[in-house]
C-alpha cells in the first residue's frame, strides 16, 4: 500500500537528471514537467568548473549510491533544458 | 510534517508482519546496530507510494525464498525522525534516501539500495536484486 499523487506527469515522483544548455545539471525527485520548465525537490546541483570533476562524474556516483538533496524544490527554466533522463537508467 | 499515525500504520504493518523489528527512538538504534555478528538488513521505510509502494512488497517476496539476513529492521523517514537520522549515521557517507534498504555484515555496510533504484519498478524486480544481494553476503557464511 502506499500514497500516490494523482494529476501529475509521468516523471512525478521519480528521480531524473536534468542537463542544461550551459555548466550547470540537476539530479533530483522531478515533481511534474510543466511550461515553465522542470519542477524538482530534494535536488542537487553540479557546475561544470575548472579543475572540477565533469557532469559524467556527478552522475555516476550519484547513480551507484544517490545524490545529496541540498537544494529543497527549485525550477529548471524550459529554455534552459537540454536533456531529461531517469537516473536509474544511465 | 508528518503524515497522521493512522495513514502510516499499514506502511508500518507491511514491514513488521514480515518480521521487522521497528526501531522509533536513537536508542533503540544503538543497542539494534550494537549487535553486529552476522547480517542485517535495514529498510527506511517511507509514505511515498511512488517508490515506497514497490519497497515494501519487493523486500517482502525477496524473504520468502532463499538465503536471507539474520535480523531486520526498519525506521520510517518522516515520521520517526530521529530513529531515522540516528540509523543514518551509521552510513554518513551515503545520501539520504527514502525509501532504501542497506544491508550489514558483521557491522559493516555491503549493500545499498538507494530510492532511485526502486521507483518505477514492480516488486518482483526488487525483490530479485534484493535476493541477489542475500545470496552474496548471506549465504557465504551460512546464514
Amino acid at each position: 500500500m502506499g500514497t500516490f499523487h494523482r494529476g501529475k506527469g509521468p516523471l512525478h515522483g521519480l528521480t531524473v537528471v536534468v542537463d542544461t544548455d550551459g555548466p550547470e545539471l540537476y539530479i533530483g525527485r522531478c515533481d511534474d514537467v510543466v511550461e515553465a520548465g522542470v519542477l524538482l525537490q530534494d535536488a542537487d546541483l553540479h557546475r561544470d568548473e575548472a579543475g572540477a570533476s565533469g557532469k559524467e562524474e556527478f552522475v555516476a556516483r550519484a547513480a551507484r549510491v544517490g545524490h545529496w538533496p541540498r537544494i529543497g524544490e527549485i525550477l529548471v527554466p524550459r529554455e534552459r533544458v537540454a536533456s531529461i533522463r531517469l537516473l536509474a537508467e544511465v | 510534517m508528518p503524515y497522521s499515525p493512522m495513514l502510516v500504520r499499514p506502511m508500518r504493518e507491511e514491514l513488521t508482519s514480515a518480521g521487522f523489528e521497528e526501531l522509533t527512538t536513537a536508542e533503540e538504534v544503538e543497542r539494534f546496530m550494537a549487535d553486529r555478528g552476522g547480517s542485517a538488513l535495514v529498510v527506511v521505510n517511507s509514505v511515498c507510494g511512488c517508490a515506497a509502494g514497490m519497497a515494501r512488497p519487493g523486500v517482502r517476496l525477496a524473504l520468502q525464498d532463499g538465503p536471507r539476513p539474520d535480523r531486520l529492521a526498519t525506521v520510517f523517514a518522516g515520521q520517526d525522525l530521529e530513529a531515522t537520522a540516528r540509523m543514518r549515521s551509521h552510513f554518513p557517507d551515503l545520501p539520504p534516501s527514502s525509501p532504501s534498504m542497506a544491508l550489514f555484515r558483521d557491522g559493516e555496510l555491503v549493500y545499498f539500495l538507494p530510492r532511485h533504484k526502486i521507483e518505477g519498478r514492480d516488486a518482483l524486480a526488487v525483490a530479485r536484486d534484493l535476493a541477489e544481494a542475500f545470496t552474496r553476503h548471506c549465504a557465504a557464511a551460512g546464514t
